[in-house]
């Protein structure tokens, strides 16, 4: 890791290494801030910020951490982060800052942002860590965009608010498929997600973690 | 250099720098933008109650409400007596700083609802409540109340707005909720929001308020249509909320005795 070049770091986590789809972190916030595309825009960058600053923060900070409160030294310097990002919103964005509510603050819970700090920030250089956290951040951002547009479009017929099927509650001809509106939908394109990326990038398949052996029994008694 | 970082005054030291640095950063943040954070909240309640009201022109900007919103008088009633007070009454100076739902957990200013009569499911009640007028030539136009109460998963709070005859509804509206999207949620379905204006709370001796969401629509030979409200489809219980949240407000405990002695140009 320690030779990572800035465009490894960078663009790696998007598909080939993507936080949701292979390191299947952060997902909690992908099922809550999925249901419109204007909402999940705002938590990527969000998200990003986050993990981009925190990186830097503890990157530059690495060498005087004691490995003792290491943990709570990263949590308290995300944490700090997460509540200046949710008063900025509160101040400029207070319309998407309502419907995001308490998935703000739950960033600081988002292993995305910990995981790259102990996992990437405590072992290599600022620049390199901040970069690291923007690439996550734009992994986490494919996969809830992806998520979002499918369940803005077809359970609510339209894209950044603006109607595009317009639906039959509203006088139009789209019955919604209620069932994206609500959190489990997002576990089912996620899947679908996880799955187109590793067909298309077999190497990401894992092996299995036991094989059944040949059938050898002769007989059934 | 790594053994030393190890050492019990150097964690001390660092936890110490960290806190102070981290706080720093986070009261400058919190503080900076308070001017700000509070600006949205209060056009955001100017929003809301203009919406119920039907006040709100398209795609308003923040003069245009604050322009509107100045035709309003804002009072504060006491729930008991039914009687405009004082700010003073709860320790404020300008009435739009009171809010309500924080004096519902202070014991002095608020009282507890006996399970029995709490349709509304918010175990507490504040005291003095915080209403809007629209008066033109010295004659009451419309009074917007706030109503809350619980639906499916979460608290509603909203405003209802009366015209003068404080029996017809001229359109309600709720601002803060966490009903599921597509199903309770649908409480913001502007067609939904649509159907109760002209509704009317009281029957003939204005006592009671009479609101039912029915299952089904409501059609022009619907008896009593005049009291219901198609129900929210797959939102039983949200609908059964916000039935019992209005008929609570509108009743005895709420705001009754008030719009009886307003009706009656006691106060």
């Amino acid at each position: 890791m320690a030779d990572a070049s800035a465009k490894q770091v960078l663009f790696e986590p998007i598909f080939s290494n993507n936080p949701i789809a292979l390191q299947i972190l952060g997902i909690c916030s992908a099922l809550a801030v999925t249901t419109s595309m204007n909402v999940t825009l705002v938590m990527c960058l969000a998200v990003t910020a986050v993990t981009a600053f925190a990186n830097l923060a503890v990157s530059m900070v690495r060498a005087q951490i004691p490995g003792s409160i290491r943990i709570i030294v990263q949590m308290t310097i995300i944490a700090s982060l997460v509540i200046v990002v949710d008063q900025i919103l509160k101040a400029y964005a207070y319309e998407i800052s309502k419907q995001l509510s308490v998935f703000v603050g739950l960033i600081i819970t988002n292993c995305i942002v910990m995981g790259r700090a102990e996992g990437f920030a405590m072992k290599n250089g600022p620049w390199l860590s901040f970069l690291d956290g923007i690439g996550n951040g734009l992994g986490y951002s494919v996969l809830l965009i992806f998520v979002a547009f499918f369940r803005e479009l077809l359970g609510a017929g339209s894209l950044f608010g603006v109607t595009l099927m317009p639906v039959v509650n509203e006088g139009g001809w789209y019955i919604p498929n209620g069932l994206l509106l609500l959190p489990p939908s997002a576990f089912f394109i996620i899947g679908l997600a996880i799955w187109g990326l590793r067909t298309w990038k077999p190497e990401q398949v894992e092996e299995p973690d036991y094989k059944m052996s040949r059938h050898t029994a002769k007989e059934a008694f | 250099m790594a053994k030393a970082k190890e050492t019990v005054s150097r964690t001390l030291v660092v936890a110490l720098v960290l806190s102070i640095v981290f706080s720093v950063v986070v009261s400058t943040a919190a503080v900076m933008l308070k001017p700000a954070q509070i600006k949205n909240q209060n056009l955001d309640i100017k929003t809301n109650i203009l919406s119920a009201a039907g006040m709100l022109p398209d795609s308003p900007t923040a003069e245009e409400i604050e322009e509107t919103f100045a035709q309003f008088q804002v009072r504060l009633v006491n729930l008991k007596t039914g009687e405009f007070v004082e700010p003073s009454y709860v320790g404020v100076q300008d009435p739009m700083k009171y809010d309500m739902y924080k004096a519902a957990s202070n014991p002095e200013l608020s009282t507890d609802i006996p399970a029995s009569e709490d349709k509304a499911g918010i175990k507490r009640r504040p005291d003095v409540a915080k209403i809007y007028t629209l008066s033109e030539n010295g004659e009451l136009k419309r009074v917007v109340l706030p109503i809350h109460g619980y639906g499916l998963w979460s608290t509603l709070y909203g405003f209802i707005s009366l015209e003068g005859n404080l029996n017809t509804i001229e359109g309600l509206g709720f601002y803060a909720h966490a009903e599921t999207p597509g199903l309770g949620g649908e409480v913001d379905n502007p067609r939904w929001k649509q159907q109760w204006t002209g509704k009317e709370l009281y029957n003939e001796d204005k006592t009671e308020p009479q609101i039912q969401l029915v299952k089904g629509g409501v059609s022009a030979n619907t008896p009593n249509k005049q009291h219901k409200v198609d129900a929210l489809s797959g939102a039983t219980l949200t609908s059964r909320g916000v039935q019992q949240l209005v008929n609570y407000w509108m009743g005895d405990r709420g705001f009754a005795p008030f719009l009886k002695k307003l009706r009656q140009g006691e106060v």
